[in-house]
């Protein structure tokens, strides 16, 4: 109980601490490597938690995410380009896209088993892709590029003197991003899809309506992913089919959520702030040399975090935060006797005896 | 008036009779156990019945409302709840939001499905374990968790597939206990047990099943003399010494 409540202190600490170093860092840092890099750690964090709804508590591994980022990225732009409408609108409307076409993806797909889920993501994704290739009105293979607007106001969502502007807005949105995770964490829907992902079957057995909550599911990750979209198409202010729906956007939205710990609050952005200066580094200062260097790196990564550390980052802290607890039980254990021997008891019991019956 | 009424149930398994034209009913409050050999049908009865297989032929109705083939999570809503012959424990979860997760089909709020999950916990004494990840549980504490975990939606007809097997003595007894319990608090339960013993001191009627066919429906004083359950029994005893 203390040391629960002594862990919750902590890591009130820590989210304190970081919040003040967040807003802080544009004044901090200046060079603006720095802050691009750290703008696309906080959009990837985002993206990892965005992913990690469907992904992390619901257990369905999609590599098709690709497909509501790039419905974020063209629904604002097109809307923008097209009948020059704020992209601030644009970007619900991308989440309305988003979120429709999740389901029509979800329904079929769900009452496929494990990784037939993932490739059926990965076949959508690549439907997507070929189609906004091939649809002029929407600037087909080329892409598009936005409209320069000066005047660094926040209501048009493009700065060009100073990056802040993006800086504060992309804080914003992961602190949303964290807010609504934290919520889904904590209510029936989170104990439900994490029901659903240990054991489909006894989850039904409980009264679970399996599909639906799937559904809820993809479709708020997906409607983060869009948000997300709409951020990258202002910032980098030019899209096209092979950079928004490219498989490797999904596969790096996995990636992070994965490399930090699956279905968990902190993981995702753990996974961020790791990944994505590596990504950064091999790109800017290897990208002459290697061209497909990062993605042999990720190749790696995926191999040994399945191997070594399947509950990623945050798989390690929980092994040594309940190595912590388990020895102050044990001293506590020296008083209360009953305990002790309950523990003790369970310890002994192994999985062999599981089917036993 | 019956609470659960069952007629004609029948499932195959392409060529093979898994249940056969199942006539029975379960009566508020009493207690029946289902026993049969292995591989008599136990099991996907209760499958037919809780929607993880639809039978291939028969009616079930709870309640007075036909609910043959609805889906598991349909059935449950309705107040029929079941627990697993090969324990479905969420692994990687505490013994505490294992049994929230069940108390959320009647308690949408956090704080109320927490608060009935403790409830279900005291009652079946698995207050001291409910921080403890529920892999690491023992093989009883395991069966006893999906029971409080099944209660917490809470039903009014529980369905326990071998609740005891595989447990020592001690565990038993407790087992028995805590059925006995629940029987106080008016929960009306269908018990499979392989072994006859654990079951006859505590239903009001047993169903015998053999080869998918009821081969007796009486009280346990009657089965235990019933010539064709001895037979199946024996049957069997000869079949597992081969
Ligand atoms: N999904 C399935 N597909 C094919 N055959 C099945 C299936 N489920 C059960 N069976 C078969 O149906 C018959 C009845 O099995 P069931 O599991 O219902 O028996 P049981 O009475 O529960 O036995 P036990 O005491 O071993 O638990 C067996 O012959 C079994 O092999
Ligand atoms: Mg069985």
């Amino acid at each position: 109980m203390t040391s629960s409540m002594k862990t919750n202190r902590l890591n009130w600490l820590i989210l304190i601490i970081l919040a003040a170093f967040l807003l802080a860092f544009p004044r901090l840092f200046t060079q603006p490597f720095l802050q691009r890099t750290m703008i696309l750690i906080l959009l990837w964090s985002v993206l990892g938690l965005a992913w990690n709804m469907i992904g992390g508590y619901a257990g369905q591994v999609s590599l098709g995410h690709a497909i509501f980022f790039g419905l974020g990225a063209y629904t604002s732009t097109l809307i923008l380009t097209k009948w020059d409408i704020s992209p601030w609108i644009g970007m619900f409307g991308g989440v309305v896209v988003a979120v429709v076409v999740s389901a029509i993806i979800g329904w079929p797909s769900f009452r496929l088993a494990g990784h037939y889920f993932a490739i059926a993501t990965i076949a959508a994704g690549e439907i997507f892709a070929v189609m906004f290739r091939n649809w002029r009105w929407a600037g087909g293979a080329v892409g598009v590029y936005l409209p320069i607007i000066r005047g660094e106001r926040i209501a048009n969502f493009q700065f060009h003197e100073a990056k802040y502007g993006y800086y504060y807005i992309i804080l914003a949105m992961l602190a949303i991003t964290m807010l609504a995770t934290y919520l889904i964490e904590r209510s029936r829907i989170g104990y439900y899809l994490k029901a659903i992902r240990e054991d489909p079957d006894a989850a039904r057995s409980l009264g679970i309506n399996i599909t639906r909550y799937k559904l809820y599911a993809i479709m708020l990750s997906a409607a983060f992913t869009a948000i997300a979209g709409t951020f990258y198409a202002q910032f980098v202010l030019y899209i096209s089919p092979n950079t928004v729906f490219a498989l490797l956007f999904s596969i790096q939205m996995c990636l992070v959520a994965v490399l930090g710990g699956t279905g968990t609050l902190a993981g995702p952005i753990i996974g961020a702030a790791i990944l994505i200066p590596m990504a950064e580094y091999t790109r800017v200062y290897l990208a002459g040399r290697a061209g497909g260097l990062h993605l042999v790196v990720y190749g790696l990564l995926i191999m040994l975090i399945s191997i070594y550390q399947p509950g990623g980052l945050m798989g390690l802290v929980r092994q040594w935060q309940q190595r912590w607890s388990t020895r102050a039980q044990r001293r506590d254990a020296a008083v209360a006797v009953p305990a002790h021997h309950r523990l003790e008891r369970s310890e002994g019991s192994g999985d062999v005896t599981d089917g036993a019956s | 008036m019956a609470l659960l009424e069952v007629q004609d149930l029948t499932k195959r398994f392409g060529g093979l009779m898994a249940n056969q034209d199942i006539d029975l009913h379960v009566s508020p409050g009493e207690i029946l156990g289902l026993i049969g050999p292995n591989g008599a049908g136990k099991t996907t009865f209760f499958n037919c019945i809780t929607g993880f297989y639809p039978p291939t032929q028969g009616a079930v109705h709870f309640l007075d409302e036909e609910i043959t083939g609805w889906s598991p999570e349909r059935v449950c809503q309705a107040g029929i709840a079941r627990t697993f012959q090969i324990v479905k424990v969420l692994r990687d979860m505490t013994v505490l939001e294992n049994v929230m997760v069940g108390a959320f089909l009647r308690y949408p709020r956090t704080a109320d499905a927490r608060r009935k999950a403790l409830e279900v916990l005291g009652f079946t004494e698995l207050a001291d374990v409910r921080d403890q990840i529920s892999r690491n549980l023992t093989i009883a504490d395991k069966k006893r968790l999906e029971l409080a975990r099944a209660l917490a939606t809470e039903p009014k007809l529980l369905f326990l597939d071998e609740a005891m097997a595989g447990l020592n003595p001690t565990e038993t007894n407790e087992a028995v206990a805590m059925v006995r319990r629940l029987r106080e608090q008016g929960i009306t339960m269908v018990l499979v047990e392989h072994v006859m013993k654990v079951i006859m001191p505590l239903a009001d009627r047993v169903v015998v099943l053999d080869s998918g066919e009821v081969i007796a429906d009486d009280v346990p004083a009657k089965i235990a003399t019933n010539e064709r359950v001895i037979e199946a029994y024996l049957g069997e005893k000869y079949r597992a010494t081969d």
